[in-house]
C-alpha cells in the first residue's frame, strides 16, 4: 500500500499534487461567490418575514447555508468587537473596571431579552429589505458569542510578560506595530479557544434565534434552526432526524475544514521558550500549504502589512503637538454616556412601575424555581461526570475511546434533541417541569465532563503513587488526592456549566411542539413568554432579575472558589 | 550649553521614584540621586535585591518615568532617542523568526524591506548567529536566544545600550563565554553603541565589565559608591588587583544596613520615622545548614566570597542567609568575613528541639516582627491575632509585595521555632497548645 503510493507519487512529478489542491481552492473560491450573489439577491429582496418553511430533506443544504452565513456573520462581528473592547477595557485605566463590570452583566443577560430590541431597531434601520429582519437574527446570535471572547482577549492583554511590553516600549513600536507583532499574536490562542465555544453556543441558540414570535408578529427566517423547530411544531419525527443529521454534519465540516486548521496554525503562537512535540491534528493545514494558490493571500497580506506598519511608524515618531481636543471630547462621551445611563434607569423604573404586585411575587418565585433547577442540573451532572471524568482520566485505554465518543456527543447542540426528548418525556408522564431540568443537563454537562477529564489527567502520577504505595482506602484517595487535584478543572467546568444552565433556561422552560405551547414555572418561561407576547414591562423586570442573580452568584460563589483553586489547590506551585 | 564632546549621553538630575499610599503615606523606593552616563563607558549598577537596580534602568531609559526629576538624553529632557535594551528574560517574540525579531525595531523606525534585511543579517553576523535567521526562537538555547536579544539592540545602533541582568538566566559557561565576546567586540569597537550600562548581581562581573561602578543601598535605593576600575582589559580574575577591587565591593555590600543618612530627615520636611526592621528573606533551615559549614570549618572565620564560591552560589543567594544569621546574633560579620559566635556553635550543634530553642530565644530577641507577634498572641485572651493587624503595622514602611514577603519570612521562623501556629485559611496566628513541648520557648521569652 504505501509502496504504491510512493510509486505513485514518483511517477507523477512534482507539481500534481499542489495543482489538484490548486483546483479544489479554485472550486471552493467559486462556489462562495455563487452563494455571495444568491445571498445578495436574497437579502436585498423584498422584507418576507414569515418564510414558508419546507419540511422536505431536499429543503436542508439551503437551509444549512443560510444558518451558516448568519452564525458566521455574527461571529465575524462578535470576533471586531471583542477585540475593539478587550483592546479598550486593557488600554485606558480609567474605563477598565466599568467596561469589566459590564460584560460581567452583559454576559449573564439571556439571549431572548435582547430579542424584541434588537429586531425591532433593525427593521426600522433597513425597512423593506429582508436585510433588516437577518441583521436583527444575526445581531441576536452576536449577543451570544460576544462576551467571552472580549474577556478571553482582555486578559490575554493584562497577562502579556511585562518585559515583551517594555522591549515594544524601548525600540518604539507604534501601537499599531505592538498589535500585530504583540498583542494579537499573544491572545490569538485564547480568542481561538473561546471562538470554538461561542460558534457552539450559537448552534444552541440557532434555533430561538431564527424563528420566533414578538407581539403579534411571527418570525421565520428560512434556516436549520427554523426547519427543526417547524418539524418539532409538527411532531414531524423524520423531519426532525434528518434535520439534526444535516446539523451534526455541518458542525463535524466545521470542526474539520476551520477549527481543527486553525489550531494547528495557532501553535506557533503558544507562548513558550521550549519546543514541544505537538503532533497535528489537522489534514487540511498541510494540504493548503502546499498550495501555490495560497502563496498568493500570503503575498497580500505581507505587502498590506508593509505599508500599513510602515505608514504609523512614519506617523509614530513624527513630532507632534499635544491635542488638547480629546480630552474634551473624552469628557463630552462621559457626560453623554452618564445622560444616557440616567435616561435608560429613569425609563426603566417608569416601565417597571407599571407591573403589578402579583407580577412582581410570580417572578420572583419562578426567579427561586429556576435557581433550584439550575443548581439540580449542575449537582446531577457533577454526581455522574466527576466518577466517569476521572475514570477516563486516569485510564489512557479508556480515554482514547471515550473522549471522542463524548466530544461528538457534545457537538450536538442540546436543542436541537430537545424535541426528540420530549416527545418521549411527555409520553412517559413528567411534565416540562421535569423534563427542563434534563434539558439543561443536556446542554452543560459536557463543560464538566471535559475539564473533570482534563484534571485528572493532570494530576501528577507520583500523587497517585503516594495513595498506592500508602494504601490509602477509597475515601482517603478520593479526600487527599482525587478531588483536591481536580478541584480548579471543576470549578472552571462548574462556573460555565452554571452560566450555560441559567442561559438554557429560557429555551429549556418554554417550548413549541405539536402545536402547543409546553411550559414550565421558571424564570426562563417568563422571560421567552413575555418576549412572546410583546410584554416589554415583564421582559425587563425577569431579565433583570436573571442578570442580577447570575451576577450575584459569580461575584459570592464562584469566584471566591476559583480564588481558591487559584491559589490552595494549585499543582505547580 | 556645553561642546557636544563633555556633555553626557545621560545625565540624571534628582530623580526618584515613590508610590502613595493610600493613608497618605509614601513609599520610597529610590531617594532623589544624581547620575551621569558619559561616552565610551560601561557602567555597571550593583546592588541587593530590594535596591530598585531595575528601576532605576527604566527610569534612565525612559521606560518609566521618575516620580520626580529629570533624565536627559544628550540633554533633551523629553525624548531618550535611540536606546536598547537587553533583558534578563530575551523578551523575544516566539511567533517571528530570529530575522523577523531582529527586524522589529527597524520596521518600527519604517526602514524598507531590504534594508532591514541587511542590517539585520549583518547584525546577526556580528553576534555568530549568521544562518539562524529563519528559525524560531524556541529552537535555540539559552545562550542563542540572548544573542538574538543583543542583536536586536545592536541593529538600532543605540546611543547607550542597556542590560538588565544580561548573563543570569544563562549557565555558568555559556555566560563567561557571551561576556568575553562582549568585551571583545566593544574592544575592537564593533558594537555600534556609545555607552553601555549594565545592572549585575554579580560582583565578579561587573569588575570584568565595567569602567565604572556604581553601588547601590536600599531602603530606600541610594548610592552607596560610585568609582572607576582602572585595570586594563582583557581583566584577570586572580590578579590582586582584580581581587582588591571584589573585595572592597564585598565590604561595602556586607557593612551593616546602619548608615547615619537613613536618619536624616526626608525630603518633604516630614519628620523621620523610625525604620521597621526588615527581615532577611531566608529559611531556617538554610540558616542551620549555613552555620553547620561554619562550625565545621577549621578555620571558623570564612571569606564570604570563599563561601559563595565552596558553595557554588551567587553572592545573591548567600546574603540574605548570612544577613539573617548576623541578626539573630549567630554571627559576626566584617570587612567580607564571617565568624561563629559561641551561640552559633551551640546552634549549629544542638540537635532539633536544641535548634528550635536557640533559635526561638534568639528570634523574639532580636526581630522586632516576631517578639511582636509573641507579645500580641500571650496578650490576647483567646490568644489568637488575625494577620491583618500585623500587615497594617507593616504597611507604612513597606511596599505590599515587601510585606507579603515579610510576614512570610516571620511565619517560617516562628513555625520553625514553634513560637505559633499559623492558620493560612483563615489569616490567623495561634499560640501551639500549652502542652506541646514547642511552647516552652514562646514562654521563656516571654518571662525575660
Amino acid at each position: 500500500m504505501i509502496r504504491l503510493n510512493m510509486l505513485a507519487r514518483s511517477f507523477s512529478g512534482k507539481r500534481t499534487w499542489p495543482l489538484g489542491v490548486d483546483a479544489a481552492i479554485f472550486g471552493v473560491v467559486f462556489a462562495i461567490l455563487w452563494g455571495i450573489t444568491g445571498l445578495a439577491k436574497y437579502w436585498w429582496g423584498a422584507a418576507t418575514p414569515e418564510v414558508q418553511i419546507s419540511r422536505s430533506p431536499w429543503a436542508l443544504p439551503g437551509y444549512a447555508f443560510y444558518s451558516v452565513i448568519r452564525l458566521f456573520g455574527a461571529y465575524f462581528l462578535s470576533l471586531v468587537f471583542a477585540i475593539g473592547y478587550g483592546y479598550l477595557a486593557a488600554h485606558r485605566p480609567r474605563l477598565e473596571r466599568i467596561l469589566i463590570a459590564l460584560l460581567d452583566i452583559l454576559q449573564s443577560i439571556p439571549v431572548l431579552s435582547f430579542l424584541p430590541g434588537v429586531m425591532l431597531a433593525m427593521i426600522s434601520l433597513v425597512p423593506g429589505h429582508q436585510l433588516g429582519v437577518e441583521l436583527g437574527s444575526i445581531l441576536l446570535i452576536f449577543t451570544g458569542q460576544v462576551w467571552n471572547m472580549a474577556f478571553s482577549f482582555y486578559s490575554s492583554l493584562k497577562s502579556i510578560p511585562k518585559e515583551l511590553k517594555e522591549a515594544s516600549k524601548v525600540y518604539g513600536f507604534s501601537p499599531w506595530q505592538r498589535f500585530i507583532q504583540l498583542e494579537l499574536p499573544y491572545g490569538v490562542i485564547g480568542l481561538l479557544w473561546n471562538s470554538m465555544v461561542s460558534v457552539a453556543g450559537g448552534w444552541f441558540f440557532l434555533m430561538a434565534c431564527e424563528m420566533f414570535v414578538l407581539g403579534k408578529r411571527d418570525f421565520r427566517l428560512p434556516g436549520l434552526g427554523s426547519y427543526l423547530q417547524v418539524a418539532a411544531g409538527n411532531g414531524d419525527i423524520p423531519a426532525m432526524c434528518w434535520g439534526i443529521a444535516t446539523m451534526v454534519l455541518v458542525i463535524v465540516l466545521i470542526d474539520q475544514l476551520l477549527w481543527r486548521p486553525l489550531i494547528d496554525w495557532s501553535n506557533r503562537f503558544k507562548f513558550e521558550q521550549v519546543e514541544s512535540a505537538d503532533a497535528n491534528s489537522s489534514f487540511l493545514l498541510p494540504l493548503l500549504r502546499k498550495s501555490k494558490l495560497m502563496t498568493y493571500p500570503d503575498k497580500l497580506t505581507t505587502f498590506a502589512g508593509e505599508r500599513l506598519t510602515r505608514h504609523f511608524a512614519r506617523q509614530h515618531w513624527a513630532p507632534r503637538a499635544e491635542v488638547p481636543v480629546t480630552r474634551w471630547t473624552g469628557l463630552l462621551l462621559t457626560i453623554a454616556a452618564l445622560c444616557a445611563a440616567a435616561w435608560g434607569v429613569v425609563a426603566g423604573v417608569h416601565l417597571l412601575s407599571g407591573v403589578s404586585g402579583k407580577d412582581w411575587l410570580t417572578t420572583i418565585t419562578s426567579a427561586g424555581a429556576t435557581f433550584l433547577r439550575v443548581n439540580i442540573s449542575l449537582l446531577i451532572a457533577t454526581l455522574w461526570t466527576v466518577p466517569a471524568g476521572v475514570a477516563i482520566g486516569f485510564n489512557p485505554r479508556l480515554a482514547r475511546i471515550a473522549q471522542p465518543m463524548a466530544q461528538i456527543a457534545a457537538s450536538v447542540p442540546a436543542t436541537a434533541l430537545f424535541p426528540i426528548i420530549l416527545v418521549v418525556l411527555i409520553q412517559a408522564g413528567g411534565g416540562l417541569n421535569v423534563a427542563s431540568i434534563l434539558l439543561m443537563l443536556l446542554g452543560t454537562q459536557w463543560y464538566i465532563l471535559f475539564n473533570v477529564i482534563a484534571g485528572a489527567i493532570a494530576i501528577p502520577s507520583e500523587l497517585r503513587e503516594v495513595a498506592k504505595v500508602y494504601q490509602f482506602n477509597r475515601t482517603l484517595r478520593w479526600k487527599v488526592v482525587i478531588l483536591p487535584g481536580i478541584f480548579p478543572y471543576l470549578v472552571t467546568g462548574l462556573i460555565t456549566a452554571s452560566g450555560g444552565a441559567w442561559n438554557a433556561s429560557i429555551v429549556a422552560e418554554y417550548f413549541h411542539l405539536k402545536g402547543k405551547v409546553f411550559t414550565a414555572f421558571g424564570l426562563g418561561a417568563q422571560i421567552s413568554a413575555a418576549s412572546d407576547a410583546g410584554r416589554f414591562d415583564l421582559l425587563l423586570l425577569s431579565t433583570v432579575i436573571m442578570a442580577a442573580m447570575v451576577v450575584c452568584i459569580n461575584r459570592f460563589v464562584w469566584r471566591p472558589m476559583y480564588r481558591l483553586a487559584g491559589t490552595k489547590y494549585r499543582l505547580d506551585a | 550649553m556645553t561642546h557636544a564632546g563633555s556633555q553626557p549621553l545621560i545625565s540624571a538630575q534628582a530623580i526618584e521614584k515613590f508610590y502613595d499610599t493610600p493613608d497618605g503615606g509614601r513609599i520610597q523606593v529610590i531617594a532623589p540621586l544624581d547620575l551621569t552616563v558619559q561616552e565610551g563607558e560601561i557602567v555597571a549598577l550593583l546592588g541587593p535585591s530590594g535596591s530598585g537596580k531595575s528601576t532605576l534602568l527604566r527610569m534612565l531609559s525612559g521606560l518609566s518615568k521618575p516620580s520626580a526629576g529629570k533624565v536627559y538624553w544628550s540633554g533633551n529632557p523629553e525624548n531618550p532617542g535611540n536606546l536598547a535594551i537587553v533583558f534578563q528574560s530575551f523578551a523575544l517574540f516566539p511567533w517571528l523568526t530570529v530575522q523577523e525579531n531582529v527586524e522589529a525595531p527597524l520596521e518600527a523606525r519604517a526602514i524598507p524591506p531590504s534594508d532591514r534585511e541587511e542590517r539585520s543579517l549583518a547584525a546577526l553576523e556580528t553576534v555568530g548567529l549568521a544562518g539562524y535567521e529563519g528559525a524560531y526562537p524556541k529552537e535555540l538555547s539559552g545562550g542563542m536566544k540572548q544573542r538574538v536579544g543583543f542583536a536586536r539592540a545592536l541593529v538600532v545602533e543605540p546611543e547607550v545600550l542597556f542590560m538588565d541582568e544580561p548573563f543570569s538566566a544563562l549557565d555558568v559557561l555559556t555566560a563567561e563565554n557571551l561576556r568575553t565576546q562582549v568585551i571583545e567586540l566593544w574592544g575592537d569597537k564593533k558594537l555600534p553603541t556609545r555607552a553601555i550600562f549594565i545592572v549585575t548581581h554579580n560582583i565578579e562581573e561587573a569588575v570584568l565589565l565595567a569602567d565604572r561602578i556604581i553601588v547601590l543601598g536600599k531602603n530606600p535605593g541610594r548610592i552607596r559608591t560610585d568609582f572607576h576600575v582602572t585595570l586594563p582589559q582583557p581583566r584577570d580574575r586572580k590578579e590582586p588587583a582584580f581581587e582588591r577591587y571584589v573585595d572592597y565591593i564585598y565590604k561595602v555590600l556586607t557593612q551593616p544596613a546602619l548608615d547615619p543618612a537613613q536618619f536624616e530627615p526626608s525630603a518633604d520636611g516630614k519628620p523621620a520615622r523610625r525604620k521597621q526592621q526588615m527581615l532577611p528573606h531566608a529559611l531556617p533551615g538554610g540558616i542551620a545548614g549555613l552555620l553547620e559549614i561554619l562550625f565545621d570549618d577549621e578555620a571558623q572565620t570564612v571569606d564570604i566570597y570563599r563561601l559563595a564560591d565552596d558553595l557554588a552560589l551567587e553572592l545573591d543567594d548567600i546574603l540574605p542567609t548570612l544577613e539573617a544569621a548576623q541578626l539573630l546574633g549567630f554571627v559576626l560579620v566584617s570587612e567580607g568575613d564571617v565568624t561563629i559566635t559561641e551561640l552559633g556553635k551551640q546552634f549549629a550543634d544542638g540537635g532539633i528541639t536544641e535548634k528550635q530553642e536557640i533559635f526561638g530565644l534568639a528570634a523574639v530577641d532580636h526581630v522586632n516582627l516576631l517578639n511582636q507577634i509573641t507579645r500580641a498572641l500571650n496578650a490576647k485572651k483567646n490568644h489568637s491575632v488575625r494577620e491583618e493587624f500585623f500587615r497594617d503595622m507593616l504597611d507604612e514602611y513597606f511596599s505590599s509585595e515587601e510585606i507579603d514577603r515579610q510576614m512570610d519570612t516571620a511565619i517560617n521562623w516562628g513555625r520553625y521555632a514553634g513560637l505559633f501556629e499559623y492558620d493560612a485559611d483563615e489569616r490567623k496566628f495561634y499560640l501551639p497548645e500549652p502542652d506541646e513541648p514547642e511552647a516552652e520557648p514562646a514562654a521563656k521569652a516571654e518571662a525575660e
